[in-house]
């Protein structure tokens, strides 16, 4: 069991945007959450705007708050979409 | 060409034009029945005007992989939610013009009220769901990501909550 995980984040639309950039990583204990890597974010130079309500997919699914993250997961953040 | 698909589902997320209709004729012969007797046929254009805006084009963001998936979901639900017996839909990405199609979706059905019902279901659904961002660009050179929150709102849009 490793103490740390690493996760690969992307930004989307105005995200993309605002983050200046359309992906990166963060690491974090292990076990973290979905909820403690957005809160993570938040306390990141740059990342200040980011909802704390913010909508994640994780690994292409649509995730909770809750969800707990494993190494190497992809952790989309999601602002509100407009497809159609 | 189509992907994401089983036998009486085809969706797929393009770069391609979605203009031309004959390519939903192709796929409902294809995956419909005779059983169906109605076909609805849905196309979302690209609109000049959009909040009292001038639309001069717009550029469509998509979660490649996540929105092949969703559209795909959304699809095989509508297919167990109503009594229809066929789904097609297709979201474009990239650039498109004013009058070019973004989304078009077709649903055969043996009634005609389960189909409009389906389709009504299908775009709604994209719309909240669908991992896909609209970039709007204006006649006056300003642009806007739709849904984002915006200086003359001045508060973020309410968008779907998931989790």
């Amino acid at each position: 069991m490793m103490d740390r995980i690493s996760v690969r984040t992307l930004f989307f639309g105005v995200y993309g945007e605002l983050a200046a950039r359309r992906e990166g990583s963060a690491e974090l204990p292990a076990d973290s959450t979905v909820a403690d890597l957005v809160e993570a974010l938040r306390g990141a130079g740059g990342l200040d705007w980011l909802p704390e309500s913010v909508v994640v997919a994780v690994n292409q699914s649509y995730a909770e708050a809750g969800t707990t993250l494993s190494d190497g997961d992809e952790v989309a953040l999601i602002p509100p979409v407009a497809g159609g | 060409m189509p992907q994401g698909s089983d036998d009486r589902v085809r969706t797929w997320i393009t770069r391609e034009s979605l203009d031309d209709f004959a390519q939903f004729e192709d796929i409902v012969r294809e995956v419909g029945s005779v059983e169906d007797g109605a076909l609805l046929f849905f196309q979302g254009r690209v609109r000049r005007t959009n909040r009292g805006r001038a639309v001069s084009r717009l550029a469509y963001e998509a979660y490649g992989e996540m929105a092949e998936r969703e559209l795909s979901a959304i699809c095989h639900e509508a297919l167990e939610t109503f009594d229809v017996g066929s789904v097609a839909a297709a979201h474009r990405v990239g650039d498109l013009g004013l009058g070019e199609v973004s989304v078009a979706i077709a649903v055969t059905s043996a009634h005609r009220d389960d189909g409009y019902r389906a389709s009504r279901w299908i775009i709604e659904t994209i719309k909240v769901r669908l991992p896909v961002w609209k970039h709007e660009h204006y006649e006056d050179g300003e642009s806007h990501w739709v849904g984002a929150p915006s200086p003359e709102a001045g508060a973020s849009a309410g968008g779907p909550r998931f989790g």
